[in-house]
């Protein structure tokens, strides 16, 4: 049994309000990566928030205190109501930020976007070399349709950020992706690690990088950083996978931060329906303020109280809050128990067999998302 | 190794295009907020952005505040070029200087 226990005492009064949300708008893509963090249960049409019940749901955030929210999916561009959507949010008091394939979009279709008030856009590459960036989305053109498409954010004069998936696919033209970058005049680079949640942990054996290609990639994107300064910003982390400590996953559990799901389920982060054993709540059902302050599933790993040991005494506890829950269950099949990521976790040896097993060589075999 | 200085006396900041200020009525502050990031601002980096202009120039934003608060000059340089500086890492601000269109 993975969650099984009392509950720690809700230290209510040290609850904050959240600062950001995610609005998976839709599970909808025509791009197939095979690094995607949606669940491999994806949600159909039918089963989608309407466009007032986002309304109310932006509504609801800004009035709780959310400042940002992240419009994704799925491809949220799908969605034929987000001029509406973003309006909403704008009204709302939220800062929006719309997370894209781009591959969707026109001339048009983003300037109607840009007049119902959107703020920035975060836009994936898949890679600087677009037969292998066509290669890792399945989408053909899709490569240079997104390079258009960054030309239209700039010309319409938003911010623009460059994020790419970085794996043992792509991670050895990492120099080669922070020029596109630069070139594309982006504000910000994420170059982002593949994390191995949903699709991604499926095609876990194609994408885990070598040791060899991390240290090279942590190298390069140091020295990027140094040399961008003042020009562009670049967001690197060395994946946790490769790291001794864990990360301070979504800033801790129900801290900062939640996702609602494309069919309305309100989550401390996009993954945690993975979790066997926790119930969510609905926004059709409750008010999102009620959720956030009431709910077992978001009181349920909040804070330091939770923690088994090594974590409960450990002097990184306020620091890392134990890492990440998913990877956690995903990993070592309890919740509740010490990431495995950690040097200190009873199953880090799972981990660096992982980390040290051969890297398959020769043409990868993904199973694409779809 | 030392870096130089990301924001110097001359230049004339101001806030990017794309940095929005606004009012957080929960929070009771006033916040930045930025691509994928908000920054609460504290009375004195608030006192700080509502001089920058694009006009005016560090030195006289830190002469205006010294003269302001009867504050040692220096001590006010310091906490302006923090928060500036801590801004302009972020790529949140401008300089007045710049020919619109510039990267």
């Amino acid at each position: 049994m993975s969650v099984a226990g009392t509950e720690p005492a809700r230290d209510v009064a040290a609850l904050k309000p959240p600062l950001g949300m995610l609005a998976e708008l839709t599970h909808r893509c025509p791009l197939q990566c095979p690094y995607c963090s949606n669940p491999v249960e994806l949600v159909r049409r039918s089963g989608e928030l309407s466009t007032e019940e986002w309304v109310d749901v932006f509504r609801q955030a800004g009035a709780m205190g959310v400042l940002q929210v992240h419009l994704s999916g799925g491809e949220p561009t799908a969605r034929k109501d987000l001029p509406e959507l973003v309006a909403a949010a704008q009204g709302a008091g939220l800062y929006t930020n719309l997370i894209t394939a781009g591959v969707l979009l026109t001339r048009d279709s983003l300037g109607r976007l840009v007049e119902a008030g959107l703020d920035h856009v975060q836009l994936s590459l898949q890679d600087s070399d677009a037969e292998n960036a066509e290669r890792i989305g399945n989408f053909r053109g899709g490569h240079a349709k997104k390079l258009e498409v960054a030309g239209w954010v700039v010309e319409m004069g938003l911010p623009l950020t460059v994020n790419v998936v970085v794996h043992r696919q792509n991670l050895d033209h990492l120099d080669d992706i922070i020029d596109m970058a630069l070139d594309l005049r982006a504000h910000r680079l994420e170059i982002a690690h593949t994390q191995y949640y949903g699709w991604a942990l499926r095609n876990r054996h194609n994408l885990m990088p070598t040791h060899v290609q991390v240290e090279r990639a942590t190298a390069t994107a140091q020295a990027a950083e140094i040399r961008c300064r003042g020009r562009m910003v670049i967001d690197y982390v060395v994946p946790d996978y490769f790291a001794r400590r864990p990360k301070r996953c979504m800033d801790g559990w129900g801290n900062q931060f939640f996702a609602v799901s494309p069919r309305g389920n309100m989550l401390p982060c996009h993954a945690a329906e993975t979790i066997t054993g926790l119930v969510f709540s609905s926004v059709r059902e409750h008010p999102l303020r009620w959720i956030w302050e009431n709910d077992a599933a978001f009181w349920k790993f909040r804070g330091t109280a939770w923690m088994p040991e090594p974590c409960r005494s450990c002097e990184f506890r306020e620091r890392d809050l134990g890492g990440c829950r998913c990877q956690a269950f995903a990993l070592g099949g309890d919740a509740a128990a010490t990431d495995p990521v950690c040097e200190f976790s009873p199953k880090h040896d799972v981990i660096v067999a992982l980390v040290d097993g051969n890297a398959p060589t020769g043409r990868p075999d993904y199973t694409y998302r779809r | 190794m030392d870096d130089p200085p990301i924001i110097g006396a001359a230049d004339r900041p101001r806030l990017a295009s794309y940095v929005r200020q606004q009012y957080d009525a929960t929070r009771e502050s006033w916040v930045l907020q930025a691509p994928e990031r908000v920054l609460v601002l504290d009375e004195t980096s608030k006192e700080i952005l509502d001089l920058c202009d694009g006009a005016t120039s560090v030195e006289a934003i830190v002469s205006q505040l010294a003269a302001a608060y009867d504050a040692p000059r220096d001590v006010i340089a310091h906490d302006v070029l923090a928060v500036l500086s801590l801004l302009a890492e972020k790529n949140l601000l401008d300089d007045g200087d710049d020919v619109a269109g510039g990267n």
